[in-house]
């Protein structure tokens, strides 16, 4: 038996290494994407049309295309995966086909985004007849996003104590009341994580998008949710692959502008998680 | 005047029997004092008399409870709990101001004026000890208050709502001296408007406020009697064992 000193030492020393690797390279990859992409930046490049066959000019119309995806699958997603937490924490008796449920939302979490492209073409598309629009891209989005938005709503719900429930039934306040008053109020933070988690991953999905709404060109800025839309996943895509002598800072630049933009997304959000957590006072 | 009717009471939780055919009566404007060693079915005793006990899934029960003689299963749910109030074992505020804490029940109710929702959280605080403590911080939260002072607060909210009947579930537990004697004051004080059911596992103190007391045993009521008969010449040889302290 080696002596505990020396074993501790061995296992903080993998731990340490193990935590290093995952923040070197995400720390990489953010520095070359800031270097090679921050000459690109300037309001021409964040306001202007792309012109030249992309190869000037700026994102502008991915960039409002990208906000409205995201907007709208939020929209979508986060009344209707709340609405379905509250349902399966508080209301749904705990039985076979409950469980089920559950373990099927666990695992629509897991389901490749390309198959929610597909059958976002099939239902949102094809059969509602909303054509390649805004509208089928978000709800496709949203779709993809529910079981994400549902789980962290779950647990966050889950993780209110149950003294604070049977405190509020005991003064005669009906289930709803105290889930709206008791239960809501304490779980928004976690709630907000989720919609942080799905807004960020509704941000950078190409797939999803790519039968259901994206433009592959389209100077110019949607007139109704009917419409197609350029957006940023799509268009770097098709920037670094599809179209030929696009100058290397281009590229960087919209990869640049959606990583800042999913930042500040989530900043936003996190900044009223904060604000709701300070008000938290057990 | 009997408030409360409890005839063949017999409760499962899944294969466990927790109470085992409990006949007895409270009286109105009484305090029953309910002893009992762990694991004798006080507490499940109390949350019946709110049907607390429905919360749990595997529930299930036998005879009647009845409040003022109508069946409590027959009053609407929300009606029954506000006419009986509860305060717990461990002080438990909710995560809100100590005004907001005392008004809850008020406003569930539909009281909505802020007059009268002042008006309620300082009658309320006051018949609970505890406006003069903290009148000058009611925006405060609840959880900066001490253990007793939160459950005093506790109490306060329970009375807020008006009810007749108030449990308590070993309100003193987790309380030093000085605050169980602050706690037990009030509930001398309470009984003259209130029933009031008292579950404790401290025999001195069903001693010193109870008017009646019951020993559970096992999910049995092995004995109810007046409180000073009880602790001076038990009936039941297992209750003087258990009053003298020899078990439980």
């Amino acid at each position: 038996m080696r002596n505990p000193q020396c074993s501790q030492k061995i296992a903080f020393f993998f731990l340490f290494l193990s935590t290093l690797l995952i923040v070197v390279p995400v720390g990489i990859i953010i520095a070359i994407i800031i270097i090679k992409g921050a000459p690109a930046i300037n309001w021409e490049f964040l306001s202007d049309m792309p012109r030249q066959g992309m190869r000037a000019g700026g994102i502008f119309p991915a960039i409002v295309g990208t906000l409205y995806l995201v907007s709208g699958a939020i929209i979508f997603a986060l009344p209707i995966g709340l609405l379905a937490a509250i349902y399966l924490s508080e209301y749904a008796k705990d039985n076979f086909l409950t469980r089920l449920i559950k373990l099927a939302i666990v695992n629509l979490a897991g389901v490749p985004s390309v198959v929610y492209g597909l059958f976002g073409l099939a239902l949102f598309v094809v059969f509602f007849k909303f054509g390649v629009s805004i509208l089928s891209g978000s709800l496709t989005l949203g779709i993809m996003i529910l079981p994400i938005i549902i789980t962290t709503s779950r647990e966050a719900l889950e993780s209110v104590p149950y003294s604070f429930r049977e405190v509020s039934l005991s003064l005669g306040a009906s289930k709803w009341q105290t889930i709206r008053h008791i239960v809501l109020p304490n779980a928004i933070p976690g709630i907000l994580t989720g919609t942080i988690l799905g807004l960020g991953r509704a941000a950078g999905e190409t797939a999803p998008i790519l039968f259901t709404v994206a433009a592959f060109y389209l100077p110019q800025l949607p007139q109704s949710v009917f419409n197609q839309v350029m957006a940023l996943p799509y268009h770097l895509y098709v920037i670094s692959t599809q179209v030929p002598n696009v100058d290397e800072k281009i590229r960087y630049g919209t990869a640049l502008v959606l990583l800042v933009l999913v930042l500040f997304v989530n900043l936003v959000a996190i900044i009223i998680r904060y604000r709701f957590r300070k008000k938290k006072k057990w | 005047m009997v408030k409360f009717d409890i005839s063949g009471l017999k409760v499962w939780f899944g294969a466990i029997q927790a109470l085992e055919g409990i006949t007895l009566q409270v009286e109105a404007n009484e305090i029953l004092g309910v002893i009992g060693p762990a694991n004798s079915g006080k507490t499940t005793f109390l949350r019946m008399l709110n049907r607390l006990n429905e919360l749990e899934q595997n529930f299930r029960m036998t005879g009647s409870v009845k409040l003022d003689s109508s069946d409590i299963t027959k009053i609407d749910i929300e009606l029954l709990r506000k006419r009986v109030g509860m305060v717990f074992a461990l002080p438990l505020p909710l995560p809100l101001s100590i005004f907001e804490n005392v008004a809850y029940g008020a406003r569930t109710h539909g009281v909505k004026a802020k007059k009268s929702l002042r008006d309620i959280v300082e009658r309320s605080l006051t018949q609970a000890y505890l406006w003069d403590e903290v009148k000058d911080r009611l925006s405060a939260s609840a959880f900066k208050l001490s253990g007793g002072q939160q459950q005093r607060l506790c109490i306060a909210r329970t009375l807020a709502v008006e009810p007749e009947v108030i449990l308590f579930d070993e309100p003193c537990s987790g309380l030093d001296p000085i605050s169980t004697a602050k706690v037990e004051e009030a509930m001398l004080k309470l009984k003259k408007d209130y029933t009031i059911v008292l579950v404790t596992n401290n025999v001195k103190q069903a001693a010193r406020v109870a008017d009646r007391t019951a020993f559970f045993l096992g999910g049995e009521l092995i004995e109810i009697d007046a409180t000073q008969k009880m602790f001076t010449a038990p009936a039941d040889e297992r209750t003087d064992g258990y009053i003298r302290g020899r078990f439980g």
